[in-house]
């Protein structure tokens, strides 16, 4: 599957009073990584939760690779390519990190309903979730439960669930949230790695990770974009510097 | 440690289990106890239905409270039909788990749309409504219930009536829904199952259809405790509204609990437990319910992983 493109338009959420989204105009191409920062509160969470389908749309569309999905279940935007991984760890605590990979691959090959044939024994799916456990480097983790993992390991199997679901299309939110150095530029790595492959909305905090990976930002502010661009365009982009620097004057 | 995920079973174990339950009525016949094979029968039933309950609670993480709906309607179910004149098994006991399945489909259609406590209340409140449906329909007895005016025929043979032929078959029934269920819980769909008890929300990010693989789980515990009525319907040869009493529910969710919920064997012990101690406690008193608060108590407070969870743990600790 190659990498699809999402036209996101007008689109608006909004909480009682608040406007968490507030028409939101944003086109990813096809194999593009796109940054999207701003401050705490600016909505980029409930952005995402949009794109995934958790949180329902108020007005405006989404269309992934043309396709509209603005009123598509969750599952099924999964079942496009639509994959996602959350700020907040979300991992089967109690099976093991192979077993959440495997569980995840179990989602791609849309397997559910097998009720005889173990699927221990399936050795492509395993070699399938083996794959994806190389690839995010936990190979020596294969057997530890996913909740005895030290937090920096858990935000690799938390990316690597939404890679072994089969999704083409990443919204990553903030992977490296919370993360040492050291394992954040393991992270870092590990999302360059996926570059051209995947198209990936990436929310992050850290401006040198973002300035350093993405193709194109979009800075939100108040559920609005204020700005989209490349990173210099961003890092001259006035607007940008008062909102998000906090400066008055540049 | 291997994973959570998978349910092995030792192949010593189940032997075991399986040449102990096949000799046990032999051996109450040889001291002379032929009372305690209907107590053992009645036991495989209940393990039966208890462990299509814990599909449910334990693998699915739905806390029915209206399990006895599906037991009541497949008990009924073998009752009416053979006051139509329809006597075979293997047309009476398919149908009851059919009809078992379909009142699942039903209730769990709108019940699964609700989780946490409304899940449970809505659940029993389903069960409560088939309960009165019962008492209110002529038709089937009303508050009396109906007699059976015999037991199913199964084969050339192979009498119901008879304490030792009713139990090889409640035996052969459990085994098999046992068998099924350990294959179930290790296949596609249950593992699918434990991801969505464990964390819904990330199962439906990941692609599956989260509420019709809990309606697939609902469905096939309703069948296998329809076939757990059609077998108590022609254990006691009665079948009357208790059976689809709350309190029925609320004895398998102790069986569920006390045997330990999401343990392959938990509804088995739990079932057998429970049923061991009103049996021996009743010879004492009429408050026997009162000690089995205290097990139940003691249960939750010591092993809250159930009887089958605390002898894993045992055996675990004795390991290490």
């Amino acid at each position: 599957m190659s990498a699809p493109s999402l036209a996101i338009s007008g689109l608006s959420k909004r909480f009682g009073g608040v406007v968490a989204v507030d028409a939101v105009e944003l086109q990813l191409q096809s194999g593009e990584l796109h940054a999207l920062i701003g401050p705490n509160g600016a909505g980029k969470t409930t952005l995402v939760q949009l794109l995934s389908g958790a949180e329902r749309v108020d007005a405006g569309s989404i269309h992934l690779d043309g396709r509209d999905i603005t009123h598509v279940a969750m599952h099924q935007r999964a079942g496009l390519g639509l994959g996602r991984s959350y700020q907040i760890s979300s991992v089967f605590a109690a099976f093991s990190v192979l077993d959440n990979l495997a569980l995840a691959a179990q989602a791609r090959a849309r397997r559910r309903w097998g009720c005889w044939a173990p699927v221990a024994a399936d050795a492509v799916l395993f070699a399938a979730a083996r794959g994806t456990l190389d690839a995010i480097g936990l190979s020596a983790r294969a057997e530890t439960p996913a909740g005895a993992l030290a937090h920096g390991e858990r935000r690799q199997l938390e990316l690597g669930l939404a890679l072994a679901s089969g999704a083409s299309m990443l919204l990553l939110d903030e992977p490296m949230a919370g993360m040492a150095a050291a394992e954040a530029e393991r992270m870092l790595a590990l999302i360059a790695s996926l570059r051209g492959k995947f198209t990936i909305l990436l929310v992050e905090h850290d401006m040198d990770a973002v300035f350093r990976l993405a193709d194109r930002i979009t800075v939100l502010v108040y559920g609005r974009v204020i700005a989209t661009g490349g990173a210099e365009d961003i890092r001259r982009h006035p607007d940008v510097r008062r909102a998000y620097l906090g400066e008055d004057q540049p | 440690m291997t994973s959570a995920l998978h349910v092995s079973a030792r192949p010593g174990f189940a032997l075991a289990g399986a040449i102990l339950l096949l000799v046990l009525p032999l051996g109450l016949l040889a001291v002379d106890q032929p009372f305690y094979i209907v107590l053992a029968s009645r036991i495989l039933v209940f393990a039966l239905i208890a462990s299509s309950l814990n599909l449910l609670i334990g693998y699915g993480g739905m806390i029915s409270f209206g399990h006895a709906a599906f037991v009541g309607i497949g008990a009924y179910t073998v009752a009416g039909l053979m006051q139509a004149g329809i006597v075979s098994a293997w047309l009476a006991w398919p149908i009851a788990m059919l009809a078992g399945a379909v009142l699942a489909l039903g209730i769990g259609w709108i019940s699964l749309r609700t989780s946490g406590v409304y899940f449970i209340m809505i659940t029993l409140a389903f069960a409560q409504m088939a309960y009165y449906a019962i008492i209110s329909l002529k038709l089937l007895g009303g508050d009396d219930g109906l007699s059976l005016g015999g037991r199913s025929a199964l084969l050339p043979g192979i009498d119901l009536k008879a304490d030792l032929s009713f139990y090889y078959v409640a035996l052969a029934c459990f085994a098999a829904s046992l068998a099924f269920l350990h294959r179930l819980i290790n296949a596609e769909l249950g593992r699918a199952l434990q991801g969505v008890r464990d964390n819904e929300t990330r199962m439906e990010a990941l692609g599956f259809p989260t509420y019709r693989i809990k309606l697939a789980a609902f469905i096939i515990a309703g069948a296998l405790a329809g076939l757990g009525g059609a077998l108590l319907a022609n254990l006691t040869g009665l079948v009357s509204p208790s059976l689809l009493h709350w309190t029925q529910s609320g004895a398998l969710m102790i069986m569920v609990i006390l045997g330990g919920a999401g343990r392959l064997l938990g509804g088995a012990i739990g079932a057998a437990v429970l049923l061991i101690i009103e049996e021996v406690l009743r010879d004492y008193t009429i408050h026997w319910q009162l000690g089995v608060g205290v097990v139940l108590l003691a249960i939750v407070l010591f092993a809250p992983s159930g009887l089958a969870g605390g002898l894993a743990g045992l055996r675990q600790r004795r390991q290490a």
